[in-house]
């Protein structure tokens, strides 16, 4: 299996080119550098690119430490750290499939980018817990960030509240569902029309595909675990808001926790957009009472917020990387299964394999620095 | 299958087995080690230096054997890490300025309080 390929000899005129050495190149080796200086170049324009949302987070954490301190809270590292593991392990599988490209074993070469495939689709499966978790409870962006103690409870009757998920993870899950019924029915119409390496290629997908809602349930698994199913670490977050608000120079509000928050919630409405106001926040404030105490406590939430821009770009950003990364994996995946590798050919599975281990370590340190902060 | 190393072209080098699971499970040990040091209540300025020595460490070893970069030609490996410094330089050349327009912006209001009537 190791040469399964036929040798093209289509091109062969003055040397000895393989079936997939570019008639420009002088021999596989020659090729094999070009490839590996221009992904290095590639990856050197990713970190540089990469690099603006890691100036953007040292500079607010430079100047705000205290919303960093506030905002972690909001952040289950075990989740985080378990979502590491599931990336670091698809890093070595990718390892073991440029091995076995190395090694021309084009069968097993697929097996471990199925698995780096599937590790993929898991950790955004994971994500998307995460994310619909945090919109829960109205963890967006800085401009819409609107936080509340307590979850959205789905609307009765709705997939969400049968399934006892967010409304949001069902969402989300949109895309890949649609997906997965794609690839399992062209797989189907691939099989019947005599496609077999068509239909092959098409149960991998949709087993990768797959790999997102184990992420979804392992994320669901974990999240009912770490923070104990109650409602319990969804109030714990608002009490170092609360210390802070009331630290800063302000004495009345001390009484009452969760009203103290949502009046900071009522303030922080009525400055921004008049239109989206919350009933139980109108009863709880007026204007003329945000001039009265000194520093306006909501300015802690809008701290918070940015630090959620800062954290949903950076984390956004490296999930469309986990989706480019799945993209070139199945072409890899397709390109093993019609066992084009061969030990003087193996360069684009080594190339995907440098930007995928890029991809692992940016989050090798995102992890520590949005998740870890204590 | 047997593994032909001899059919292997110079610029082929599969990394052994054994140390691709060796890096594996050292980057699992490191992975659990920051979070646990997480947990221990460091001040911050222990904390941040020995979260960041750990990740570093761990991308060392996707650096090193991962990617290959042991095996790899000092000029790609070179080219790499010059990101690396014209990173430090944006960082760093960006915080030093960062204090600079701050009476300029306290003095400015607040988007919230212009939409105050």
């Amino acid at each position: 299996m190791a040469v399964a390929d036929s040798h093209d000899t289509a091109h062969d005129d003055h040397h000895d080119h393989g079936e997939f050495i570019a008639h420009h190149f002088d021999s596989a080796e020659q090729q094999f550098d070009s490839g590996k200086l221009g992904i290095w170049i590639f990856l050197v324009t990713e970190v540089l690119f990469f690099s603006g949302l890691f100036v953007a987070y040292t500079l607010w954490r430079n100047h705000h430490p205290e919303v960093f301190e506030q905002a972690h809270v909001f952040l289950n590292k075990y989740l985080g750290g378990m979502n590491t593991i599931v990336l670091l392990f698809s890093s070595l599988t990718m390892a073991l499939a440029v091995r076995s490209a190395q090694l021309g074993k084009n069968k097993q070469c697929s097996l471990y980018l199925l698995i780096t495939m599937v590790c993929a689709s898991m950790f955004l499966g994971v994500k998307a817990v995460e994310y619909s978790h945090k919109w829960d409870m109205g963890i967006f962006v800085r401009s819409a960030f609107d936080f509340h103690a307590g979850h959205h409870a789905a609307e009765p009757g709705t997939l969400a509240a049968s399934l006892g998920v967010s409304p949001y993870l069902i969402k989300l899950s949109f895309i890949p569902a649609i997906l997965l019924v794609g690839c399992i029915v062209a797989s189907v119409i691939g099989k019947m029309t005599e496609k077999p390496l068509l239909s092959k290629f098409l149960v991998g997908m949709a087993v990768t595909v797959g790999g997102y809602f184990l992420g979804v349930v392992v994320g669901q698994v974990f999240v009912a675990a770490t923070e104990g199913g109650s409602h319990a670490s969804v109030v714990s977050p608002t009490e170092p808001l609360m210390l802070h608000a009331m630290t800063s120079e302000d004495g009345d509000h001390q009484a009452g926790d969760g009203e103290e928050h949502d009046h900071a919630e009522g303030e922080k409405h009525d400055h921004a957009d008049g239109e989206i106001h919350e009933t139980h926040h109108n009863e709880h404030h007026d204007d003329a009472h945000a001039m009265d105490h000194g520093p306006d406590p909501s300015k802690f939430d809008r701290d918070i917020g940015t630090f959620f821009s800062i954290y949903y770009c950076m984390t956004g950003l490296h999930a469309i990387h986990i989706i480019g990364g799945i993209i070139a994996l199945a072409w890899l995946y397709w390109r093993s299964l019609a066992a084009h590798w061969r030990p003087d050919y193996f360069g684009p599975v080594d190339f995907v394999g440098l930007y995928w281990h890029l991809v692992d370590l940016i989050w090798i340190y995102l992890f520590p620095l949005l998740y870890l902060i204590e | 299958m047997a593994e032909h190393h001899a059919d292997h072209p110079s610029f082929n080098h599969p990394a052994p087995l054994k140390l691709l699971y060796g890096v594996f499970i050292a980057l699992i040990g490191l992975t659990i080690l920051t979070v646990v040091v997480s947990t221990l209540g460091l001040p911050p300025a222990i904390a941040f230096p020995v979260a960041m020595l750990i990740a570093t460490a761990k991308a060392f070893l996707v650096c090193a054997f991962f990617m290959h970069m042991l095996w790899d030609k000092g000029f790609n490996i070179l080219f790499f890490f010059s990101s690396v410094l014209f990173v430090s330089l944006f960082i760093g050349l960006t915080l030093t300025d960062t204090s600079e327009y701050q009476n300029t912006i306290d003095a400015f209001p607040r988007a919230e309080d212009v939409a105050a009537p």
